[in-house]
């Protein structure tokens, strides 16, 4: 249904010759690859294939040695993490990385920190303008919290939440920076039939409800064949296949790297 | 019954709903009417507030071109803006049909097709969905207005609508026509016809049971005047809006009495919005009660000696005089002191832990209540009563008063009710919120009402030397064993469900030389022994299978049995074998009705396998049956299943051993 609707707008990041090693071992060579906006984008490959690392370069955490990244019109070879939350790119991780011991609600709340301008003093001083500023950011907070139905877990700790809802949680907090472009790394990994259910259908809202533009690493096939508009493929850190869902499913290169050639 | 003294109802000349609702928002404008939680914050909308948004969505309704006599479906969970719809439909005539919220399309399309409901009014996308499903098979469904439009933005049917839409439309068609409200409002009394409500129903079809005004407001405004509700209790509406029950709590005594009712943030957060709440007034299932209390005892065991001393020590003095202090009889002074003692410790915490603070009044039916369950909750000092009701009685049939409380008794007739047996021992009772008919279905209509007004309730009972009524069981299920003796299924099922090992149990005899049963176990609870046990299992198929649990159920059936021993009409009504069962009985798969009764008939046909297994002689069973999903796709789930002996009892044996 959202495909039909969908108005999948310029190009929004632009990734240029990309080459990434770690000492003699070359994580990525020479991908080149681009995310128009409004779009949901898969980046999928064998175990290795460097699709991490991939997200990992788009915001900041690995520097690549070689190639630039278009984001937005800048173009830019170096970025710190903190840079680009800033510019509008959030993430969750392939091994949640929530604050366990707090609760749902104070972990979304950390995704609201880079919205919150008053400093130290003033959070400290708990009235006035504080107040005010976590008042507003409690409401997008809770809006999330409507959104993906977790109200019944508001205020309970994370780490006492089964897998599939900390998943959710740490989606909720990625959606607390109101982001342009989300990055997730494997979301649906490790969770069962409903649950993956679940949240392609939360992928599909957030896509669908505010426009945002999502890139994803999946395993799961039938789930990315599903809900993405485009698919690329890595294999031993080369792009191999870039193109719509059946294109790429169709792709002799794709189906030797999954299915493995004899030589 | 004399109304000295008492706020409610807004009464005088308030025959229907929407003239309550002008009377409320006369008298008590500024009182809130309805809560709900929204994004963390609990809102609230006075009564004058609901007037106006009653008024809007009315005219709305009205401007879209619905007649008196229209049906309205309502289906979604517990929502403000769902309560007013009734009403709103009520205005301008319409009748309201709440429909199950959880049901599958199907049984949705048969009450939408039956009740030929031209709207429907339904929570969101869920519903919607469901609803565009069916709308095929219902040739008279119009139009569908939704409250939530998550996710709804590219549905582009033009039958489909916002309820903000119809509102607004609905205020400028009241700008346009001024007095249309008021006078549609007036053109209705109280015998016109105020709800239909399906039941679920433990055979066949639904049936819609028809309700006029003065059945639901009578019955609401007797039972709320002998309780003395006032306008400032508070109840959480959790319960179905399709069921007699939240019908007449949270929406006829609300309007009655003029109270409050506030609106869980979902399904999920019931507990929690309860606790926030503390309600005055609640009704629970038995099964509510249970499972609260299962929690608690597990919770308990997990917590330090010192505490599980301090509360074990309490509970039991609870036990001894709490019941007695709740009912104003005497009790020594040292246990008074304790009990008070105990209040600040124990009880006290207890209570607010689990919301329960500020009950003045709670209610269960539906189910006999474990004694031991029962008991709990009054020992803390919580005023809960059990009652004996019906979709055909709008409720109230029977109320147990204050201070005369029996956990076996369901109490004396309800105000103006008058209650008799049969012949045949099946209860038939009389009064003013007897039902008017079984919507289109004349032959059950009178297959079930007498000329002169008596309902038959299918129910088998008798009368205690206190006048309260006892029930023993489905006067249709009360069958015979081969050698002529008695045999009343529910009442060994419920002996076997007060433990809180076994959720469910299906027992067979009629007609047979013995008893046996099928158990469900507790996932809950025999799940949280197996943990401390350190007993691994992989789903409820494991658990059910382990040895330790075949023995601990053989111990709970024997003691079933030594019960029964001790009354010699139901002393062959024994146990002899029994299985449990490789998956939980379950709506879904049409094994109990949506409140959760055991649909006899259709067990006893999907396990017939397991029936002849019991009685053979054979140690176990393979068994293959078919499981519905919650999304609706179906599977097969087979099982080999064990099959015990239990132990029975003469009454020299009980002789001997005491």
């Amino acid at each position: 249904m959202s495909q039909a609707h969908k108005k999948i707008g310029d190009i929004m990041l632009k990734v240029e010759d990309i080459s990434l090693s770690f000492g003699g071992v070359r994580a990525l060579s020479g991908v080149s690859f681009d995310v128009r906006e409004h779009e949901i984008l898969a980046i999928i490959g064998p175990n290795g294939a460097g699709k991490s690392s991939m997200l990992n370069v788009i915001n900041g955490v690995y520097h690549p040695q070689e190639g630039a990244i278009t984001y937005k019109g800048s173009t830019r070879k170096q970025m710190r993490p903190h840079q680009a939350a800033k510019q509008g790119i959030a993430r969750t991780f392939q091994n949640i990385a929530l604050f366990k011991g707090m609760s749902t609600l104070d972990n979304i709340m950390t995704g609201r920190l880079l919205k919150m301008r008053r400093n130290f003093l003033w959070q400290a001083l708990y009235w006035g303008p504080a107040q005010k500023e976590e008042i507003e950011n409690r409401m997008v907070c809770e809006k999330i919290i409507d959104f993906l139905e977790i109200q019944a877990i508001r205020k309970t700790p994370v780490g006492r939440l089964p897998y599939g809802l900390q998943k959710r949680v740490e989606l909720g907090r990625a959606l607390a920076m109101e982001p342009d472009l989300l990055l997730l790394d494997e979301p649906m990994a490790g969770m069962n039939v409903e649950e993956k259910e679940d949240m392609c259908r939360f992928v599909l809202d957030v896509n669908d409800e505010f426009g945002t533009t999502i890139a994803l690493i999946e395993h799961d096939m039938g789930v990315v064949m599903d809900i993405s508009d485009r698919v690329m493929v890595l294999d031993y850190g080369r792009k191999i296949a870039d193109g719509s869902p059946d294109e790429v499913r169709a792709d002799q290169e794709v189906i030797d790297a999954y299915l493995g050639v004899s030589h | 019954m004399s109304a000295a003294g008492n706020e409610g109802p807004a009464g005088i000349g308030a025959d229907t709903f929407p003239k309550l609702l002008i009377e409320n928002a006369k008298r008590r404008g500024n009182r809130p009417a309805m809560r709900e939680k929204d994004l963390g914050i609990w809102q609230s909308w006075t009564w004058s507030q609901v007037l106006d948004e009653v008024r809007a969505l009315s005219c709305g309704l009205a401007a879209r071109g619905l007649k008196r006599g229209d049906k309205v479906a309502i289906v979604g969970d517990n929502r403000p803006r769902l309560y007013w719809t009734m009403v709103a439909a009520q205005a301008v005539g319409g009748v309201p049909v709440p429909v199950y919220q959880d049901s599958v399309a199907d049984e949705m399309a048969f009450v939408i097709e039956h009740a030929g409901a031209r709207f429907a009014v339904v929570e969101d996308q869920e519903q919607v969905d469901k609803l565009l499903e069916i709308k095929e098979r219902c040739p008279t469904l119009e139009r569908i207005i939704f409250d939530d439009s998550r996710g709804l933005r590219h549905y582009d049917q033009d039958f489909l609508e916002p309820y903000e839409r119809a509102q607004a439309d609905g205020r400028a068609f009241d700008q346009a026509n001024p007095g249309f409200f008021e006078a549609e409002v007036a053109k209705a009394s109280g015998d016109h016809n105020s709800i239909i409500l399906y039941t679920s129903g433990t055979t066949g079809q639904p049936k819609g049971v028809v309700l006029s005004f003065d059945n639901v407001i009578r019955t609401a405004d007797n039972a709320a005047r002998l309780e003395h509700l006032t306008e400032r209790e508070e109840m959480l509406a959790y319960l179905p809006m399709a069921w007699v029950g939240d019908h007449i709590f949270s929406y006829g005594q609300s309007y009655c009495s003029g109270f409050c009712v506030s609106c869980p943030e979902s399904s999920a957060t019931v507990m929690q919005d309860l606790r926030e709440l503390g309600p005055t007034y609640f009704f629970a299932p038995p099964r509510v009660f249970e499972n609260i209390l299962t929690t608690v005892m597990i919770r308990m065991e997990d917590a330090s000696w010192i505490k599980r001393k301090i509360f074990r020590g309490f509970m039991d003095l609870a036990r001894r005089s709490g019941v007695k202090i709740l009912d104003g009889q005497p009790v020594p002074m040292t246990d008074r002191l304790l009990y008070w003692l105990g209040g600040l410790l124990v009880y006290g915490p207890l209570k607010n832990t689990l919301g329960f603070s500020r009950i003045r009044l709670a209610y269960t039916a539906g189910e006999a209540i474990g004694p031991d369950i029962f008991d709990f909750y009054r020992s803390l000092g919580i005023n809960l009563k059990q009652l004996y009701g019906s979709t055909e009685a709008s409720v109230f049939i029977t109320i147990q008063p204050d201070g005369q409380i029996k956990p076996d008794t369901v109490g004396p007739p309800a105000p103006e009710v008058e209650i008799k047996v049969a012949d045949n021992g099946e209860v038939m009772f009389r009064g003013p919120g007897v039902f008017q008919e079984y919507y289109k279905n004349p032959e059950a209509s009178a297959e079930t009402k007498t000329q002169d007004g008596w309902v038959h309730t299918g129910d088998a009972g008798f009368f205690d030397e206190d006048g309260h009524l006892k029930i023993i069981d489905r006067a249709k299920d009360v069958g015979r064993l081969k050698d002529g003796t008695l045999f009343a299924p529910k009442f060994i099922e419920n002996k076997l469900k007060f433990f809180p090992d076994i959720t469910e149990a299906v027992v067979f005899g009629d007609g047979r030389e013995d008893v046996t049963a099928f158990i469900n176990i507790d996932l809950e609870a025999v799940g949280n022994w197996a943990e401390r046990n350190g007993v691994a299992y992989g789903g409820y198929q494991e658990l059910a299978a382990l040895p330790q649990v075949y023995s601990t159920v053989q111990d709970h059936v024997a003691r079933v049995n030594r019960d029964l021993a001790e009354d010699p009409k139901l002393a062959s009504s024994q146990i002899k074998r029994f299985l449990i069962l490789h998956k939980e009985l379950d709506a879904d798969d049409g094994e109990l009705t949506r409140t959760r009764k055991v649909r006899r008939r259709i067990v006893a046909e999907k396990y017939k396998p397991l029936i002849d297994g019991l009685y053979s002689d054979q140690s176990h069973v393979y068994i293959e049956t078919e499981v519905t999903f919650e999304d609706g796709r179906k599977g097969k789930l087979s099982a080999d299943l064990k099959i015990e002996p239990a132990e029975v009892f003469t009454l020299q044996d009980l002789k001997r051993a005491s």
